[in-house]
């Protein structure tokens, strides 16, 4: 194993799973022998705040906190909160991002605007991004809950383990506390993943 | 139980920092612990609660729960009590005091505070809190640490007699990390020793404990001197050595992995003779200590020439973003190296809002529709009535503050304000803790002032925690549960003034508040409605908008509820030639749980139920 330390940064807001999401990532890490640090910067997340839920993980972990450029990887649960957090992107770095708006009151009161195209302002920053309706796959599958796995199954082919191992422990949790929604989650995982996969292959940023 | 609670010994596990602790305070043996619910600091005693062999208790303040600790050490048992920084300030009385009697049975507090408040309505130094007391401290920086040091911490105890305070930061509290867990070994308790000249603090007593107090300090400064939680990392690069404590330790290591370091675990007594060594092995030291420069002036005191609060930030965290620029300048290297991405993007703020049908909103879209009044707020979830849309409150200063502020408010108002209204606004929780005293200021003062009593039946703002109000204890068992209606009428409010009201309903509502507001006398409004988070509270049908009748008018914006949107804007010419802004809107149905509050003020019917309601029909088959 490289000494080399993996930085996953995971935003949203409050309540769309993003902490479950990095949970799930730092058990799989774990599982491969790895050491794990996650922390996040919530304030007051429970009530549909800022959230962004910060992974790092390899030999030996020291600060939790990952720095400004030095993400490996953006898992933007929420367009704009993308868009928030792409400083933190290393150079070479990718952005995953759903491309659902949720906007808060303070912009639908009129009182800021939201931005027109967040997946263009991240890309005009030289940084790679693939962006895809998330919530619109879940909705497909018959659940929007389900949004959580696309969002993992579209990183897992950018991490440094297999997409087998992430997928082993998000059905994992589903088994133990909800059997019936291990086979809708595997199929929400797939299609995220075979989304992604069609948007690298075709060249384009956005679905 | 959870995982970490059924975990074995040596199990490797992924544990936050206040579930490490709360694992090690199980394994310690502890018979008694305590707390008051508060951010960061509301996860260990959650978890010691679902432990076997423990008796844990939300205690009604931190006070209380830091004297219920006091008990259980006379008694002869392990204690342990945890509470956010300010949570401290509430305990200092028993604490100051506390110093002087010692502890019997080992005594650990936790106290934690939010650098870079992420849930406060301030930032501070706990660290004072061991120089003031004379108490030794203990400053893990990161979960297997604060682990280590609950045990530790308990051997300090009852080496010492002492209580000791274990220094929490909210990035040590809630970052998770690997912890390898133990064993439980039982601590049973030696029983109580009487001893009033120990015990029973009168002054005569008082002043015999003193010296032995700065005995104990002496002897635990040599003990920090020889501490191996004091240790230092070896550097190549001797240019800067860096001293530090809690987290920034882990953010020196990651930012300076060449350079030497010191870290002080067992930070207090301050161990200044190692500091001293350790400072005559390089070029010049940065103290890297987050908040209050207190080591650095401990070290300047003492003769030790050191950098700290010179090149670094006085507020918030030190993570390798701030230590790297700032260590360039020191070494007069100019600016630190350019940053390798563009500067933030600039986005809308994205505050936390209420949630969808809390029954605040309604109170706080009825205190924003009143005229020449003064809200004093409160801790808790609806201190978001000072944002927006309902901008209500006029102040939030401390748990229970609401009382006595609007009391001041009340006695200090000048004649332009004389036919100001004065209101309180406090929650259930909030009001056990610290505002019956306020109320009974206010009875006894014979205080203008209307006070609302937000009953959601729950702890909201820190995760749903009981209370004396809720009826349950920490276990979720039944327990008494406090009759809000009676206790204001004993602390003298008049029956008369006190009125429960259902906060849904905006005409009670704003009717109650009115006539209260204009009888020069104290009142009381309890709004009793269940927490949209929480168990008791039950989902009605949602609504939606029918978009043509929707004229516009914007007044179920003005609810604040999440779930309401504007889905167009337009402006309009009135017919006196004055332009309006119109809004239209539109409800997320799927979020919607139908509290009706935004159809209340509704004038042109345009919410309607999303779906027909159905009637049961019985048919013979």
């Amino acid at each position: 194993m490289a000494d080399r330390i993996t930085n996953i940064l995971v935003v949203g807001i409050g309540g769309q799973g993003v902490m479950t999401a990095t949970e799930i990532l730092a058990e799989a890490a774990i599982s491969l022998g790895h050491d794990v640090k996650k922390t996040e910067v919530a304030g007051m997340a429970q009530r549909g705040g800022v959230v962004s839920s910060h992974l790092r993980f390899g030999k030996k972990v020291l600060s939790p906190q990952i720095a400004p450029g030095e993400a490996d990887l953006i898992v933007g649960f929420e367009s704009a909160e993308a868009l928030r957090w792409s400083h933190y992107l290393k150079p070479g770095g990718l952005v995953l991002m759903n491309t659902a708006r949720l906007v808060p009151p303070v912009v639908s009161g009129g009182l800021y605007p939201y931005p027109d195209d967040p997946v263009a302002e991240i890309r005009a920053r030289g940084l790679e991004v693939h962006a895809f309706d998330a919530m619109a796959i879940a909705k497909q599958l018959g659940d929007a809950r389900l949004g959580n796995s696309v969002m993992l199954g579209a990183i897992a082919d950018y991490l440094p383990f297999s997409a087998e191992v992430l997928l082993e422990f998000i059905l994992k949790r589903f088994a133990e506390r909800k059997p019936e929604m291990v086979e809708p989650n595997r199929r929400a995982f797939a299609a995220g993943r075979d989304a992604v996969a069609a948007l690298a292959k075709s060249g384009k940023a956005t679905a | 139980m959870a995982a970490s609670q059924a975990a074995p010994a040596a199990a490797r596990l992924l544990l936050s920092g206040n579930e490490a602790i709360a694992r090690a305070v199980w394994e310690c043996g502890v018979r008694v612990a305590s707390a008051y619910p508060g951010t960061p600091s509301t996860e260990m005693l959650e978890n010691l609660s679902k432990y076997p062999d423990i008796y844990a208790e939300w205690s009604v303040n931190e006070k209380v729960s830091l004297e219920v600790a006091i008990g259980a050490s006379m008694a002869g048992s392990r204690a342990f009590c945890a509470m956010k920084h300010v949570g401290l300030n509430v305990a200092a009385d028993a604490l100051m005091t506390l110093t002087l009697t010692g502890a019997a049975g080992g005594l650990v507090i936790a106290v934690a505070d939010d650098v870079g408040i992420s849930s406060s309505q301030n930032e501070q130094d706990s660290r004072y809190w061991a120089r003031f007391a004379h108490l030794p401290m203990l400053e893990p920086a990161d979960s297997q640490e604060a682990y280590d040091m609950v045990r530790a911490a308990y051997e300090l105890s009852e080496e010492f007699q002492t209580a000791v305070l274990l220094r929490l930061t909210t990035r040590i509290c809630h970052v998770k990390g690997m912890v390898t867990a133990g064993a439980r070994e039982a601590h049973p308790s030696k029983g109580f020793v009487k001893d009033p000249t120990r015990w029973v603090m009168v002054p005569g007593h008082a002043k015999a404990r003193i010296p032995l107090m700065f005995a104990r300090e002496e002897k635990l400064r040599a003990e920090a001197e020889a501490s191996k939680l004091n240790l230092v990392a070896a550097g190549a690069d001797r240019r800067v050595g860096f001293i530090s404590c809690g987290p920034a330790w882990m953010h020196v290591q990651e930012a300076f992995p060449d350079a030497p370091a010191l870290k002080l675990g067992f930070s207090y007594p301050t161990p200044l003779e190692k500091i001293r060594a350790f400072a005559k092995t390089v070029d010049q030291v940065l103290v890297v200590e987050e908040l209050e420069p207190l080591l650095e002036m401990e070290m300047k005191a003492a003769g030790i020439a050191c950098h700290g609060k010179d090149f670094l930030p006085r507020a918030g965290e030190l993570p390798p973003e701030v230590l790297k620029p700032a260590v360039a300048r020191l070494l007069g290297g100019g600016p630190a190296p350019a940053a390798v991405t563009a500067d933030p993007a600039l986005v809308f703020p994205r505050p936390p809002t209420m949630c969808v049908a809390c029954p605040h909103l309604g109170i706080y879209y009825t205190l924003a529709q009143m005229k020449n009044v003064t809200i004093a707020g409160d801790i808790g979830c609806y201190t978001l009535g000072a944002g927006h849309p309902w901008n209500a409150l006029d102040s939030t200063i401390s748990m229970g503050a609401s009382m006595g502020v609007a009391m001041g408010l009340d006695k200090g108002r000048a004649d332009s304000d004389k036919d100001r209204k004065i209101i309180a606004v406090i929650g259930d929780s909030t009001f056990m803790h610290m505002g019956m005293q306020g109320l009974l200021d206010i009875t006894y003062n014979r205080g203008n002032v209307t006070v609302l009593i937000l009953d959601n039946r729950t702890t909201g703002m820190t995760g749903g925690q009981d209370s004396p109000g809720t009826g349950r204890d920490i276990y979720g068992d039944p327990a008494p549960r406090v009759d809000f209606v009676k206790i204001c009428e004993a602390l003298g409010v008049k029956p008369e003034r006190i009125r429960k009201v259902d906060p849904y309903q905006l005409p009670v509502l704003f009717k109650a508040l009115r006539e209260e507001t204009k009888i020069p006398e104290p009142s009381v409004i309890i709004t009793d409605r269940p927490c949209a988070l929480i168990g008791e509270f039950k989902a009605q049908p949602s609504y939606k908008v029918i978009a043509e009748k929707c004229t516009g008018c914007g007044n179920c914006i003005d609810v604040g509820c999440p779930a309401i949107s504007v889905s167009r804007r337009e402006t309009a010419v009135k017919a006196s030639g004055k332009e309006v802004l119109l809004q239209f809107v539109d409800i997320d149905t799927a979020a919607c749980t139908g509290c009706g509050l935004c159809v209340q003020p509704c004038a042109p019917e345009a919410i309607v139920l999303a779906a027909p309601v159905h009637t049961i029909h019985f048919t013979k088959s």
